[in-house]
This record gives structure tokens, C-alpha cells and sequence, in this order.
């Protein structure tokens, strides 16, 4: 229709460029830390010998989950090991955890400020909607443009899609604290940040938790698919059982993912658990 | 007595046009139609009382008539739309953010909430030092005032436990010691006892008067039920849109109701649970001592036209009861003797009860009775007047304040003696242990 093409592509190509030139520093440091948190979980786990890491994995799921998922834990964690799939195991998971402490620090002050400040709630609010209806794999774009292939895009998506949960769980858990409580401090002569450390975020913790929890699933997902952009892991396993037709080995890698995503799910769970009925 | 708290002209609006209504107010116009016209809700109106140091204050009415918005701006949880707030000298509607909180953490020990409002993240020592904690004080000292406030409200033990794990009646009782625990003066509390069934209700009001007794604190308690508030309250506040209609003790309150409004909770109350024995009481007129030979005391019953009397020695503690008809007996039967000594097992024990106890539990005892007055003594077991059954029947009746005579009853009453005497020597000799509910205002 029209005599020309919309150069969006040049517009946008330019932008980028400007950007990653003009705060290349910001990105490298930010490269660094990433590589230097995923490397040192990863090294940290790889120097252990494999059975020590199942048991301190399996201490840490009986504490928070129970004897049975513990069980289930070792006797997954040992078929990983004995299939071939340790490293990966261990790269996904240091990918996962890395994104997750981002999220954390990141996701915690915003949801914390966006239950005390309205105004912050109401434009951050359909921003979070607008993120989580986007699908996963529309993240790797903005992550590849300002990164490249690699490990950090990968981090760096899926710390984006992995984000929205926490916010927004940190702000309802706070919101939902009973207006009593909050007067009772109040009452008492309490200031503004002993209301929120005393009596804010301890009484929404389960709900914070609830928040954690679901982003570490949604982090998980994400590691799998970046691996289509060069992230490692068993996602790249699962990826190339994919391209090369071979169903056995995609179907291996995957049931670790699924192992992983239980063993995650069950602690993460009973951290919310456990400060709710105590 | 000392006032700690003054309100005046106290007026909260909620709305934006705070002014309008206020003008409207005093102009006349009704809550009601301040709603329709201004789109204003008046919170309350015009309030003007003082609350004394060691008194517990009760601020009744019905829903929505203001009660919490006039505790919640003795605060400040509330800002007052105008008006003096002045506690202990400080006009506390001019204080600073900063200035307010230090305020709140000195003077006021937090607040005591219908629905608990305890940490459940905490245990229950947790909760109770929590005001402690916020004013810094350290770990060991905090944990062990609270520990000790703890034992006092009747729940140690459960120092360890979480909120979750306690039954209403307790949880009710770690958001009142928590309010205890913190070394200040006035207590707030908001329907405290309203979630609770009637039985521990009614445990939890003793324990509250009973720890009053003993910690002194100025205690500002909300309620719509009139039972409690005449049980708690010195003094009460009965409000209704915002204004306080009547204010006065319970038997002011209850004998003089200032409108129909006030009438009409007045007539749903049950009496008998807010009169008590010292109220409907009357003079002892005539006694006998210890000392005193049959025929004096005969002579004693006789001229009064009496059925028996009651016998103290001189310093009238009371000794017991002396039925007329086997007193003339044995004066009778002794006819000849001169000098004749009393016999001790014609003086039976006096029915008597304390001067403080409800008129409900009265009527259980007089039903129980089969001879003679009932005898009320104060603490010291000293007498002080006496109860017979037509003071029972009129105090029942909405017009106990007409005079209640002898005539009604004449076989069980007594006689002589100036009641201003009875009830002087009573004051007087008054142990310094009061008993626990005993009024600041007396
Ligand atoms: N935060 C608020 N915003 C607007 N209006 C309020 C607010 N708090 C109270 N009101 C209004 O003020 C009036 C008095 O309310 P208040 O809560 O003091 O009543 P109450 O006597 O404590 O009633 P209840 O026995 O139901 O607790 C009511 O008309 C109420 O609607
Ligand atoms: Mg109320």
C-alpha cells in the first residue's frame, strides 16, 4: 500500500546500538555479575562430589517438606546423576538460583513500595499485566538485543519473566495486612519502618513466599527455553534431543527438569507453610 | 482526683468539606441530612468530657453513633477535624508526627481490639513485649516484664505458643496484656470483650476490674452492650450520632435517664446487675451489742415493733442475728431471775453480704433465707445497713428512688439511728485495701 517499508528494524537497531555503546560499562558490569553468581553456584556444587550435594539437597527438602519428598528427592536426584546429566542438573539449577536472588533483590523493594505508595501501584500494576500475558519465548527478544547469545541473556530473561510474580505477591501480602494490626502498631508509637520490618512483612510472609515459590517456577520454565538462545543446561539437552529427532534423550532431560521443578516447588511451598502455621 | 484526659469541642467529620458540615452542624442541621446534603459523615460532634487518672471510662451506644472514631481520635489514629485533645497538659492535636509517636509510646499502652489484632507471627511472649520492644528497651528486661504480665492475666505456660494455638478467651487476654506490658497510663479499648461468649465475657470484665485494682491504669473502654458497660464503667458516656446524650455513673444513668434514647437501653438492662446491695440498702436503726442483757435488747425490739435484731459489738462488726420471738421466750421462761445473762445460742448467724455484690446474687441469698434482714457489711465486716424484702421488690420496679419505708415490711425491718452516721463511720474506717471495684469517685 505504501510506496515504502517502515523501516522499524533500523529505528530499532539504532536505538540499541546507542544504548549498549553508550552504557556499555553498565552492561558489562552487569555481565560480570551474573557470570560471577552463576559461576560460583555452579563451582561451588561441582566441587562437591554428587552424593554429598543429594544429601545436603535431601537435608534441606526434610526439613522443609517432609520425609517423603526427601525420599523422592534422593531417588530422583540419583537417576539424574546416574543418566549422565549431573553437570546440566547443576548448570540449571545455578542459572535458576542466580535469576531468582536478582528477582529477590529487585522484586522485593519494588512490591514493598508499590503496597505503600499508590500511586507507584497503579502504573506498575498493568505493567505486571501486560508481562505475564506475554508468552516466554517473546523475553529471549529484548534479552538477545541488549546481550547477545549467551548465558547472561538467558539470566536476564528469564529474571524478567520470573519478576512479575514477587512484585506482585510482595504488594498483596503487605496490602492484606489487617488494618488492626497495622493501627495496633500505630498505637504503640510505631515507626514507619518498625511497622513494616515488625509487623508488615513478617504477617505477609506466607504470601511473599507464595510469590517466591511461583517464580522460581516460572525462572525454571524460562531456564529451559533459554536455552534456545545459548543458555546451557539440561534445557540445551532437551533442545537438541528436539532438533535431532532423538525422543529418548529429550525425554531424559526433561523428567529432570520435572524432577527439579518438584523438589523447588516442595521447599519453596514450605517455607510459606511453615511461617503460617507455627 | 486529676483528670488525665480533656476533650473539647471535639468535632470529626469525614468528608472533604469538612467546614461545610460543621457549619451546618451548628446551625442545627441532623447527621442525617448532613449525609444527604453535604455528602459529609459526621463522625462525632461537639464532645466535651474529661476522663480521671485511675478511672475506667465507657463510651457506649449503638452502632455507628461514634464510639471508635471518639477513641480512635484520643490517639490520633483519627484526625480531629477541630478541637482540643489535652492529655496530661499536652494538647495532643498540635504534636508532630514524630512528637506524636513518642507520645503514644509514653503515655498510651497501645490499644485492645475486638477482633484481638494480635502479631500471629509471634508468640505469645513475642506479642507481649512487642510495645516494649518498640520503645527499645532490651531483650532480657522487656522478656521478663513480660513474662510477669503474662502470669498476671492467667496465662503462663503458654508463653511459647502461637496466637493460632490459643482459644478466643486467651487470645483476648495476650492483646490485653500486651497493652499492660507497656509501662504507660491509659489503656484503649475497643469492643475487647465483644467476640467472646457470654461466660468467658463475663470472666474477662471480673479480670479486668480485678487487675484494675491492682495496676491502676486509666482504662477508656468501648462498648454497645449496656450490661458491661455498667459493669466496667466509674462513669459512662452514652452517645448517639456522634453526641454524647448522658453522662453519668451507672445508677445516675440508670435512675435519671437523661432522654427517650437513653430510656429506652435503660429499659432493656437488667437491673438487678447493675444496683447492688449497697445501693437499696437502709440505715440500721436499731442494734444490739454484745454487751447488752436480754431484757435491754427485748426492750430494744419491743419498742420498735421489730421481728429480731441484729447484734455487733462496739465497733460494729457484726456479730450476728436475734429472733424476737425466742428472745421473749427465754426472757419468759427466766421470768424470776434478776441479773439474767444472755444465752449465746439465741444469737444466730446474720445473713450479711458485701456492699459491693450485685442485687441478682442479693435475691439468691434472700430466697435461701428463712429468718431475719439481710446484713451488708463493707470489707471490714463492719455493718452498714440493712436489706428487707420490699427494698428488693422496689429497686426491681423502674421507680426504686421513692422512699422506701418500714411500713412495707414491718416485720423485718430496724430502726433509729441517722443513716449519715452509718455510712460516716463506714468511710472512715475504710481499709486502704478497697476492695476491687470500689469507685475512684467515692
Ligand atoms: N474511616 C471512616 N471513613 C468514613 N466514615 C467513617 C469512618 N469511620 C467511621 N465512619 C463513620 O462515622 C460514624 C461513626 O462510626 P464509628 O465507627 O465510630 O461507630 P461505632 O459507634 O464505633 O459503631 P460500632 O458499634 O458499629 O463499632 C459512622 O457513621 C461511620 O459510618
Ligand atoms: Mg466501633
Amino acid at each position: 500500500m505504501l510506496p515504502f517499508r517502515i523501516p522499524i528494524r533500523d529505528w530499532i537497531s539504532t536505538a540499541v546500538d546507542y544504548l549498549v555503546s553508550e552504557y556499555a560499562a553498565v552492561f558489562d558490569a552487569f555481565s560480570a555479575l551474573v557470570y560471577f553468581l552463576v559461576d560460583n553456584f555452579k563451582d561451588g556444587m561441582m566441587y562437591l562430589h554428587p552424593l554429598a550435594l543429594i544429601i545436603v539437597i535431601a537435608a534441606i527438602t526434610l526439613k522443609m517438606a517432609g520425609w517423603r519428598v526427601a525420599l523422592f528427592a534422593v531417588l530422583g536426584l540419583m537417576l539424574s546423576e546416574n543418566i549422565g546429566l549431573w553437570r546440566a542438573f547443576v548448570e540449571t539449577l545455578a542459572l535458576v538460583l542466580t535469576a531468582e536472588l536478582l528477582v529477590m533483590v529487585v522484586g522485593l523493594p519494588l512490591g514493598v513500595f508499590a503496597a505503600r505508595n499508590d500511586r507507584f501501584h497503579s502504573i506498575i500494576r498493568p505493567v505486571l499485566d501486560f508481562m505475564q500475558t506475554m508468552p516466554a519465548f517473546v523475553y529471549l527478544i529484548p534479552a538477545v538485543m541488549f546481550f547477545g547469545l549467551g548465558l547472561v541473556p538467558g539470566v536476564v530473561a528469564t529474571f524478567v519473566f520470573a519478576l512479575p510474580p514477587l512484585i506482585r505477591l510482595t504488594n498483596l501480602g503487605i496490602r492484606q495486612v489487617p488494618k488492626e494490626l497495622v493501627e495496633a502498631a500505630d498505637a504503640f508509637g510505631a515507626t514507619g519502618s518498625q511497622k513494616l520490618f515488625k509487623v508488615q512483612i513478617p504477617v505477609a510472609m506466607p504470601t511473599i513466599m507464595a510469590g517466591v515459590n511461583q517464580s522460581i517456577m516460572l525462572g525454571l520454565s524460562m531456564v529451559v527455553i533459554a536455552a534456545m538462545i545459548g543458555a546451557g543446561g539440561l534445557g540445551e539437552d532437551v533442545l537438541r534431543g528436539i532438533q535431532r529427532l532423538q525422543v529418548g534423550q529429550g525425554f531424559e532431560a526433561g523428567l529432570v527438569v520435572v524432577i527439579m521443578a518438584i523438589i523447588l516447588d516442595r521447599i519453596t511451598a514450605g517455607l510459606g507453610e511453615q511461617r503460617s502455621t507455627t | 482526683m486529676s483528670d488525665i484526659i480533656t476533650v473539647r469541642n471535639l468535632y470529626k467529620i469525614f468528608g472533604d468539606k469538612p467546614k461545610v458540615a460543621i457549619k451546618a452542624l451548628k446551625e442545627g442541621m441532623s447527621k442525617d441530612d448532613i449525609l444527604r446534603k453535604h455528602k459529609q459523615i459526621v463522625g462525632v460532634q461537639d464532645i466535651n468530657f474529661s476522663v480521671q487518672e485511675g478511672e475506667i471510662f465507657v463510651l457506649m451506644g449503638l452502632s455507628g453513633s461514634g464510639k471508635s472514631t471518639l477513641q480512635r481520635l484520643i490517639n490520633r489514629l483519627h484526625e480531629p477535624t477541630s478541637g482540643e485533645i489535652v492529655i496530661k497538659g499536652t494538647d495532643i492535636v498540635k504534636l508532630n508526627m514524630k512528637d506524636l509517636r513518642e507520645f503514644r509510646q509514653k503515655n498510651f499502652c497501645g490499644m485492645v481490639f475486638q477482633n484481638f489484632a494480635i502479631l500471629p507471627h509471634r508468640t505469645v511472649l513475642g506479642n507481649v513485649e512487642f510495645g516494649l520492644e518498640l520503645q527499645g528497651v532490651d531483650k532480657e528486661e522487656r522478656q521478663e516484664k513480660a513474662r510477669k504480665i503474662i502470669r498476671l492475666v492467667g496465662l503462663e505456660g503458654n508463653e511459647e505458643n502461637y496466637p493460632s494455638q490459643l482459644s478466643g478467651g486467651m487470645q483476648q487476654r495476650v492483646g490485653l496484656a500486651r497493652g499492660l506490658a507497656v509501662d504507660a497510663d491509659i489503656l484503649l479499648m475497643d469492643e475487647a470483650f465483644s467476640a467472646l461468649d457470654p461466660l468467658i465475657r463475663r470472666q474477662m470484665q471480673d479480670e479486668l476490674l480485678e487487675l484494675q485494682s491492682r495496676m491502676k491504669k486509666t482504662i477508656l473502654f468501648v462498648t454497645h452492650d449496656l450490661d458491661e458497660a455498667f459493669r466496667l464503667g466509674d462513669r459512662i458516656a452514652i452517645m448517639k450520632d456522634g453526641l454524647i446524650v448522658q453522662m453519668g455513673t451507672a445508677e445516675e444513668i440508670i435512675s435519671k435517664p437523661a432522654d427517650d434514647y437513653v430510656k429506652t437501653f435503660v429499659e432493656d438492662m437488667d437491673r438487678s446487675a447493675v444496683l447492688t446491695a449497697g445501693t437499696i440498702m437502709l440505715p440500721v436503726k436499731e442494734r444490739a451489742f454484745t454487751g447488752d442483757g436480754p431484757r435491754t435488747i427485748l426492750r430494744k425490739i419491743r419498742r420498735f415493733g421489730l421481728s429480731g435484731i441484729l447484734v455487733t459489738d462496739s465497733k460494729r462488726h457484726l456479730q450476728g442475728y436475734i429472733i424476737a420471738k425466742e428472745l421473749a421466750e427465754y426472757v419468759e421462761k427466766n421470768k424470776g431471775k434478776e441479773d439474767l445473762k444472755m444465752d449465746p445460742s439465741l444469737v444466730r448467724e446474720a445473713l450479711h453480704v458485701d456492699r459491693d455484690m450485685p442485687l441478682n446474687e442479693v435475691i439468691n441469698i434472700y430466697q435461701e433465707a428463712d429468718y431475719g434482714p439481710i446484713a451488708v457489711v463493707d470489707a471490714g465486716q463492719r455493718l452498714e445497713g440493712v436489706i428487707v424484702r420490699g427494698a428488693i421488690i422496689a429497686a426491681l420496679s423502674e421507680g426504686y428512688e421513692v422512699e422506701l419505708n418500714d411500713s412495707s415490711e414491718p416485720t423485718e425491718s430496724t430502726e433509729s439511728r441517722g443513716p449519715s452516721e452509718s455510712s460516716k463511720s463506714s468511710e472512715s474506717h475504710a481499709p486502704p485495701d478497697a476492695s476491687a471495684s470500689s469507685r475512684p469517685g467515692d
